[in-house]
């Protein structure tokens, strides 16, 4: 006889049993957009034939451009979408999950297929695609630097929803001094430095009323916009606007091309081709990174954001923490802002950041509080921004108004669709209350 | 290294957590401080801790006099200390849980996690541990997550470690093993600090015992002092320590539960296929490590779960899937596990609170007004019979002390007419005097005929209250055993294993 023994003490997994919770979101997204792109490609079809340019006119290495004709683009893309549509419901029925890559796959061929629709049936149907990616890193840029400023003050243990006010400080503030300045070199260097101090200074409200006196993080951020916006419109509109040759003229950077890398197709123009706050910002996201996840200070700061009791006991100062952390992050998102004066428009403008801020917050969550993410989800951002200018100038016939709402509705549906449930750093938005 | 804490003073406003307490534990010593819930022990071993600071009083280091500003300073003279609730970063792996606070680094104030891992080995090794440095702290058994902090302060020389309450969530062979890492540590010369109000596991391993009472000390005990010598001083009368019931009269079988299987957010099976019954006039007793399925299986009873399958019945009704409204309609009384969660609103007064479950109909309410009549008439009357030491009926509930909170989450759930009790850790935070009191009230509710499910952590209170015990184990029931079952049955159970001799009743 075989006796059945159970073991002596507890077993070493701590696993449960698992069954997967089905989700048809995918398949049902999938689907709407499936019968969309039919509607519109198909039904709605345009006739003819869309380009896209590969390079631009000075590239050393010039690729052909594309033709694709807008019938054949249309179907091949909707059957190819219903494909991805048929095989989601499959994996979801056999209970399993259905993968990002395959999102990805989805977005790329419907993508495809809009872009050539869309050109199709435009006054001049060719689409600069070097062009439409550099245009949508610089409008990225902005949001990049918001967003790793999300991320370390989320990290921490702060939600800032005042990444928009720190914006938009670091493009008046930057767009003053380096006109007061005027030199084409110091002065946009000295308004960079003025814009991130501007950031730090925001930050500093934030941080003293969220930490040291705990009044409810999201109230503070909400108001710290608000003031922002009517100190810079105030200044702006009193000060500004009839000194505008003294004081809102600033010096714009130069574009500096990097040598041979900014000769890559397509990817050269678009990452290399740029001004020197575009390398920086490349830099503090590798910076932000390696950081957050290889460092003490990063080490440090994530205790703090996820349980800063038990921080506190092996002796890290909380308070101190929290304080400095959320006012570098004011820095790197006003040298942000900086941008929108000095790296794009030339002044500044009421207004002129226009929601950046929030949608830098929607990178922070969509990017699940890691930098490289956050930047990717920024970089998704600037595209639909960017597509919405282009097939403008192109004269799609997509309505302009409809085409506004793109960058928002991709963010909602970023957001609110793929995103589901992800956890956030645990004590983000609660003060450290000690006894 | 000897520690000694001299005429600590401690105040909260009004409130004096710790009225003049002397204390002296000698290196190589087990002192235990024992004291209800309440008493000051936690408040003075933070003030050793460094996170108060003491109003009156000193503190001595091997006779020299310390200043702690905060836990850094505490720490880096060598004490350490094993939290109540773990002071470990979920999301953090063991060796960066470790490391926090005193990090090697490499040169740019990169982390240096190869020393860090090795440290963990090395204290590991030393202790018999077996803890793995890469694993994810939230992905540890909460037993192992007791030895990350033992680790922790090891691995800052603690020369004095201090252990607050670190049995409230272990098995009782886990419980085993602790004592023996105590013991452990003793023989190579570490001053132990033991705060507890679990008389049996003082008198195994304490050397000396000081038995703290609201703030004070009241006495020191011997190792060899009896139950009832070390209950009586520690609550300040004498107290009966089991529950008189008579045996159970049993009626028809009321609850049904079948196939149960509960599934979480993330797809974990938490409650894994459970089906058992009770009968009206009994209770039926949930044992089992916190964590293992019973907050899911009330919860689920209360219908506040969003995925179930299985079936749930009472007295022939099924309850699957309907809303809480029904199934508290039904005559389903809860008490939740959490009072200060989900069982009260503390900012509500304590008459308000008791007609939170009735507020959509006669007699509190009527015509959408509330009767403050009828509800000051009612919550007199409860307030008197549960016994809630109260100013009044106005008072906020938040500012009563646990004991009597949780009398008023028994006063609703028992005024109601009930076909069936869910009580889960009834006793929880609350004083011996207000145990004493919930139990006899359990116990008048299955004497009345009512079914009962307790869920408790607490081996006492299971075997105190229970005519049969199921016992459950990552989700699923490891058997139901009669009410007198053997406590070392009973552990062995809680860990996941299956009675010898088949599983009776």
């Amino acid at each position: 006889m075989t006796t059945v023994t159970t073991s002596p003490s507890a077993p070493v997994s701590a696993a449960l049993d698992k069954t997967v919770v089905v989700s048809w979101k995918a398949p049902i997204a999938f689907a709407v957009f499936t019968v969309l792109a039919a509607v519109l490609f198909l039904a709605a079809g345009s006739h003819g034939e869309a380009t896209f340019k590969l390079s631009q006119a000075n590239d050393v290495i010039q690729l052909p451009d594309v033709t694709l004709s807008s019938e054949v683009t249309s179907w091949v893309c909707v059957v190819l979408m219903a494909a991805i549509t048929v095989v989601s419901a499959l994996l979801v029925r056999a209970k399993r999950k259905v993968g990002i890559w395959l999102v990805v796959l989805f977005a790329a061929i419907f993508l495809i297929g809009f872009l050539t629709w869309a050109a199709a049936g435009s006054r001049t149907p060719v689409i600069p695609l070097p062009g439409l990616l550099a245009g949508a890193l610089s409008l990225s840029v902005p949001l990049i630097f918001g967003s790793l400023c999300g991320v370390i003050s989320e990290r921490v243990g702060v939600v800032n929803i005042a990444i928009e006010g720190q914006l938009l400080a670091g493009a008046f503030t930057s767009a003053v001094v380096a006109s007061a300045v005027g030199n084409a070199i110091m002065g946009p260097a000295l308004g960079m430095i003025a814009a991130s101090i501007s950031g730090v200074l925001v930050a500093f409200v934030l941080a003293a009323f969220s930490i040291k006196y705990y009044v409810d993080q999201v109230i503070v951020g909400v108001v710290l916009n608000v003031l922002v916006l009517g100190l810079t419109s105030f200044l702006f509109s009193q000060v500004l606007a009839p000194n505008a040759a003294v004081l809102n003229s600033p010096p714009r950077l130069e574009r500096l091309p990097i040598p041979l890398l900014s000769e890559i197709p397509l990817i050269g123009p678009m990452f290399f081709r740029q001004t020197i706050i575009v390398y920086l910002m490349y830099i503090a996201v590798a910076v932000v990174y390696i950081g957050l996840f290889h460092t003490r200070w990063g080490l440090r700061l994530r205790s703090v954001g996820e349980h800063p009791q038990a921080a506190d006991t092996v002796g890290i100062n909380v308070t101190g923490t929290r304080f400095w952390n959320v006012s570098l992050a004011g820095a790197i998102a006003g040298l942000g802002g900086a941008f929108f004066t000095l790296g794009s428009v030339g002044a500044f403008n009421k207004e002129m950041t226009a929601g950046a801020g929030f949608i830098a917050l929607a990178a922070v969550i969509f990017g699940q509080w890691d930098p490289i993410k956050a930047t990717l989800a920024a970089l998704l951002f600037g595209f639909a921004s960017n597509l919405q200018n282009t097939l403008g100038v192109i004269g799609s016939p997509v309505p302009s108004e409809f085409m506004l709402m793109l960058p928002y509705l991709i963010t909602i549906l970023a957001v609110a669709g793929f995103v589901g449930k992800v956890r956030g750093p645990a004590a983000a938005g609660k003060p450290y209350i000690k006894s | 290294m000897k520690l000694e804490l001299r005429g600590i003073t401690k105040r909260f406003g009004s409130l004096v957590a710790n009225d003049h307490i002397d204390l002296t534990v000698e290196a190589g010593e087990i002192h235990s401080l024992l004291g209800e819930n309440g008493a000051g022990k936690s408040t003075l071993m933070n003030v050793l801790y460094g996170l108060y600071q003491a109003d009156e009083g000193e503190i001595l280091l091997d006779d020299v006099v310390q200043h702690f500003t905060g836990p850094g300073d505490a720490m880096k003279s060598g004490i350490g200390m094993v939290h109540q609730h773990f002071m470990l970063i979920p999301v953090f792996t063991v060796a960066e849980n470790v490391m926090l606070g005193h990090e090697s680094t490499k040169a740019g104030g990169f982390l240096d996690l190869q020393s860090a891992r090795a440290k963990v080995r090395e204290i590991s090794d030393r202790f018999g541990f077996d803890v793995d440095p890469d694993a994810l702290v939230d992905d540890l058994p909460v037993g192992v997550q007791q030895r990350v902090e033992i680790i922790k302060a090891l691995s800052r020389d603690a020369k004095v470690l201090v252990f607050d309450e670190p049995t409230a969530v272990l098995t009782p062979q886990e419980t085993d093993e602790l004592m023996a890492i105590m013991r452990q540590l003793r023989e190579s010369g570490t001053a132990i600090v033991f705060i507890t109000h679990k008389l049996r596991e003082v008198r195994e391993v304490a050397d000396r015992i000081t038995v703290v009472r609201l703030g004070k000390v009241v006495g020191e005990a011997s190792p060899t002092a009896s139950n009832a010598e070390l209950a009586s001083l520690m609550v300040g009368r004498a107290v009966e320590l089991t529950v008189q019931k008579d045996p159970a009269k049993l009626g028809e079988p009321a609850l049904v539960v079948d196939g149960l299987t509960v599934i979480d957010h993330i797809g974990q099976l938490v409650v894994n296929d459970v089906s058992f019954e009770v009968r009206r006039g009994e209770i039926l007793a949930v044992a089992g490590v916190q964590g293992n399925g019973q907050t899911e299986l009330t919860e689920a009873l209360l219908g506040l779960q969003p995925r179930v399958q299985g079936s749930i019945s009472l007295d022939g009704d099924e309850l699957t899937g309907a809303s809480v409204r029904k199934i508290l309609d039904a005559g389903v009384g809860f008490v939740p596990e959490d009072r200060n969660e989900d069982g009260l609103v503390g900012e509500f007064s304590i008459a308000e609170n008791l007609m939170l479950d009735r507020s959509n109909s006669a007699p509190f309410v009527k015509a959408g007004n509330v009767q403050r009549g009828a509800l000051e008439q009612f919550a007199t009357e409860k307030v008197a019979e549960f016994d809630v030491r109260t100013p009044g009926i106005d008072t906020k509930v938040g500012r009563l002390s646990g004991g009597n909170q949780q009398k008023v989450v028994l006063a609703r759930e028992l005024s109601r007419d009930l076909r069936l009790l869910v009580a889960a850790q009834p006793t929880r935070g609350v004083d011996v005097g207000s145990i004493e009191f919930i139990h006899k009230r359990i116990v008048a509710a299955r004497d009345a005929g009512v079914p009962v499910v307790v869920v408790s952590t607490e081996l006492d209170e299971v075997t105190a209250l229970a005519d049969r015990i199921m016992v459950m184990y990552r989700g699923r029931i490891v058997g139901i055993v009669p009410g007198d079952t053997p406590r070392d049955v009973l552990g062995l159970m809680m860990a996941g294993e299956v009675p010898a001799e088949g599983a009776a009743a």
